[in-house]
């Protein structure tokens, strides 16, 4: 189950020396012939104890990984249905120290890789080494960092290493192979393929480009590539785990949460989970 | 990732500066440990052709023509230096000089930066251009420029904004842009960028994003100056010839930071020469209503950039608060940040009374509407020569003090009235000018 030594080649080393709990849950799927589901909540939407129970009930539903969203003043990467729901949880008095609440609340009563995805200046101000303490000491597997490139992550990167965090960045249909190498080289656990160009929101059909990322991602060098952005029913889901090792959805449970509760999340997580099946597999 | 450039630059320009090196073009993508490229990868492409085609655009005979030939020719470049002789008498007595971007097309220094960038625009093949605006300055230069260069031209305002500003959302719809009112955060400022870059993720194939300020991700910092250092080079050269030397300060208002950093930059390498940015100190910086940002704020990421920021303990951004839509933001570029810290510029702040005072007196002295924005300048340079001549009343009377008045008042004329109670309570105007609306 563990990701160590599956890999040893020279490209690879720098994701899979260390024991990654991201990359561990993506191979546990893998290993059942399936794609492994990723699903993001914000914290504290709409309350700190609802989002706990809102993430146990993804877990219990069949996401293998959980992405956790710290709610921030300037969205940038964020459509209008996460926007709301970060601004009504900012508004409800959310604090940043709270997320570790969740993650710890989460990670006791499931097995599930949890990582909080956040932009950077939350973590800038509470210290980056501080912070990555904190996320490994409430059991989190590390950070997705939307506004953060691996030029400007030298901070991030010993810190990680420190703590033993898997450090998940983006990658684009506009990143050119440079980049692309540059950030597979840069992320543990798995690399997180921006879909479209665009911002987070459901949307009917999951761009060609997708398939391009990933297979770019694959050829630098990344033995875990995620899809996200635009990903919100079995039907894409199944489109996704056919060419990606994992699918990321977001907006759609946001929406599940916000108008049918925990109860909504878990059955729209069974329903997603019905499409991660590998045909070949 | 040991070949991974740092995010954490040396200090060596200030060691260069403090050793008798040069602070003038500083590159960038760092200034100090600030600037950088804090943004999505999936911007990051667009922000290396941006880069790439403004590098050799600097150095192409045939654009440096063209942007020449578009200072002389539209906006109405050189801008004056006027002496303002009356006004100086309530500055101490020193001699006030005002650089007057006023007087360029569009009312204000913001067509300099925004006609370099639609160059650029076209350059790189794009249609179609975004910009974000505040009170709508930036909105109408940047709507300006598409126009007169055929671009397609949309501009984010926050819905409050506007709201009050409904003739600059007339101006530009004049102009042909498309105005989208923002809904999302605060409505304020920072949400229109936040939306704008939105917009760029999504259209970057097509779109260029004309930012309107000296700050945001890399190349934007460098690059907005760039188009605006005539500012500081014409007002540098103007000053020699009117006075035969070097002025002894120059002051500028300060948030982003792109008519100072403009100014600021051609007497950066004069030691001689002290330089003050003016921020928008609102009701006062102890009442928290305000936007002195490198006065009060601490460094962080906003908008692409390491740079000061008014946050709170969490890192969310506060927001700011100033009578000055323009100076309205919660960040300012990261080159200020630098130049504060390396102790090269003093940044102070100005209240919004300060301000208005300061701008009732340019009017009645000198028969000039100023900016409320440049009024924090002009409230600057009315302190700096005081305490000149509380050092040495005669010879503060042979000082030289260069305000850069960065636009005219036309635009807060309805503001005015207000804060001076010059209407007629039951006029439509009253009506229009509360909570800093605009005629």
């Amino acid at each position: 189950m563990s990701s160590a030594g599956i890999d040893g080649s020279a490209q690879t080393a720098g994701k899979t020396q260390m024991t990654s709990k991201s990359a561990a849950a993506i191979d546990k799927a893998r290993a059942e012939g399936r794609a492994a589901l990723v699903g993001y909540l914000p914290a504290g939407y709409p309350t700190v104890e609802e989002s706990i129970a809102a993430g146990i009930a993804l877990a219990e539903n069949g996401a293998d990984l959980i992405e956790i969203g710290i709610p921030y003043s300037d969205p940038v990467m964020d459509g209008q249905v996460i926007q709301a729901a970060t601004t009504q949880a900012l508004a409800n008095g959310f604090s940043v120290r709270q997320v570790f609440d969740v993650v710890a609340g989460i990670t006791a009563k499931t097995d599930a890789a949890v990582l909080v995805m956040t932009y950077w200046n939350p973590v800038v101000r509470m210290g980056v080494d501080e912070f990555s303490r904190r996320l490994a000491e409430a059991g989190g597997a590390g950070l997705i960092t939307p506004d953060l490139i691996p030029d400007e992550a030298d901070e991030w990167m010993a810190a990680s290493d420190k703590y033993g965090l898997d450090r998940v960045f983006l990658v684009a249909p506009s990143s050119t192979a440079e980049r692309m190498q540059r950030t597979v080289d840069a992320s543990r656990g798995f690399v997180y393929a921006v879909s479209i160009m665009g911002v987070t929101g459901a949307r009917s059909s999951v761009s060609t480009a997708a398939r391009n990322v990933v297979a770019a991602a694959h050829d630098a060098g990344a033995e875990r590539v995620c899809v996200g952005l635009g990903v919100s029913n079995a039907e894409q889901v199944r489109e996704i785990a056919a060419y990606a090792e994992g699918v990321i959805v977001g907006t759609a449970l946001v929406s599940a949460l916000g108008n049918g509760g925990v109860d909504a999340v878990g059955s729209l997580t069974r329903e997603l989970s019905s499409g991660l099946a590998r045909e070949e597999a | 990732m040991a070949d991974a450039p740092s995010g954490n630059a040396d200090n060596k320009a200030a060691d260069a500066f403090l050793a008798g090196g040069s602070l003038r073009h500083a590159p960038g993508p760092y200034f100090g440990s600030y600037g950088g490229r804090w943004m999505p990868e999936s911007l990051i492409a667009a922000l290396d052709e941006l880069e790439e085609t403004f590098e050799k655009a600097k150095d192409d005979p045939d654009f440096r023509a063209q942007i020449a030939d578009l200072n002389k020719n539209y906006s109405g470049r050189p801008s004056l230096l006027t002496e303002a002789k009356r006004f100086s008498e309530h500055a101490g007595g020193v001699r006030v000089f005002l650089k007057r971007e006023d007087l360029n097309h569009t009312g204000s220094h913001k067509i300099n930066n925004v006609l370099g960038q639609a160059l650029l625009a076209k350059r790189m093949g794009k249609t179609r251009v975004i910009a974000e605006t505040g009170a709508g300055q930036h909105g109408v230069a940047s709507a300006t420029a598409a126009a007169l260069m055929g671009l397609e031209c949309v501009v984010y305002m926050g819905a409050e904004d506007c709201r009050r500003q409904a003739l600059n959302v007339a101006r530009m719809e004049l102009l042909g842009a498309t105005v989208i009112p923002v809904t999302s955060g605060s409505q304020t400022l920072k949400d229109a960028i936040n939306d704008a870059l939105r917009d760029w993720v999504a259209n970057v194939h097509n779109t260029h994003y004309l930012l309107g300020t000296a700050a945001g991700a890399h190349p934007f910092p460098a690059m907005v100056r760039y188009f605006h250092e005539v500012i500081g080079e014409e007002a540098r050269a103007q000053i020699l010839e009117q006075a035969g030397r070097l002025p002894d300060a120059v002051c500028a208002c300060i948030g982003g930071g792109s008519n100072a950093i403009g100014i600021f930059h051609g007497f950066l390498d004069d030691p001689s020469v002290k330089i003050y940015g003016f921020e928008a100190g609102g009701d006062g910086v102890d009442t928290g209503r305000h936007a002195a940002t490198i006065t009060l704020g601490k460094p962080g990421v906003l908008h692409g950039a390491r740079s000061y920021l008014m946050q709170d303990d969490d890192g969310q951004t506060i927001e700011s608060h100033s009578i000055s839509a323009g100076l309205d933001y919660p960040g300012v570029g990261p080159e200020h940040s630098y130049l504060a810290d390396i102790g090269r510029v003093n940044y102070e702040p100005i209240t919004d009374s300060e301000a208005m005072e300061a701008f009732r007196l340019l009017c009645r002295t000198e028969g000039i509407i100023p900016a409320i924005e440049s009024s924090h300048a002009l409230a600057g340079a009315i302190k700096v020569g005081q305490r000149l001549a509380a050092e040495d009343a005669a010879a503060a009377r042979d000082k030289i003090v260069i305000v850069n008045l960065s636009g005219r008042g036309d635009k807060d004329v309805a503001t005015a009235a207000e804060w001076f109670n010059l209407l007629d309570k039951d006029s439509a105007e009253s009506e229009i000018g509360k909570e800093g609306e605009q005629l």
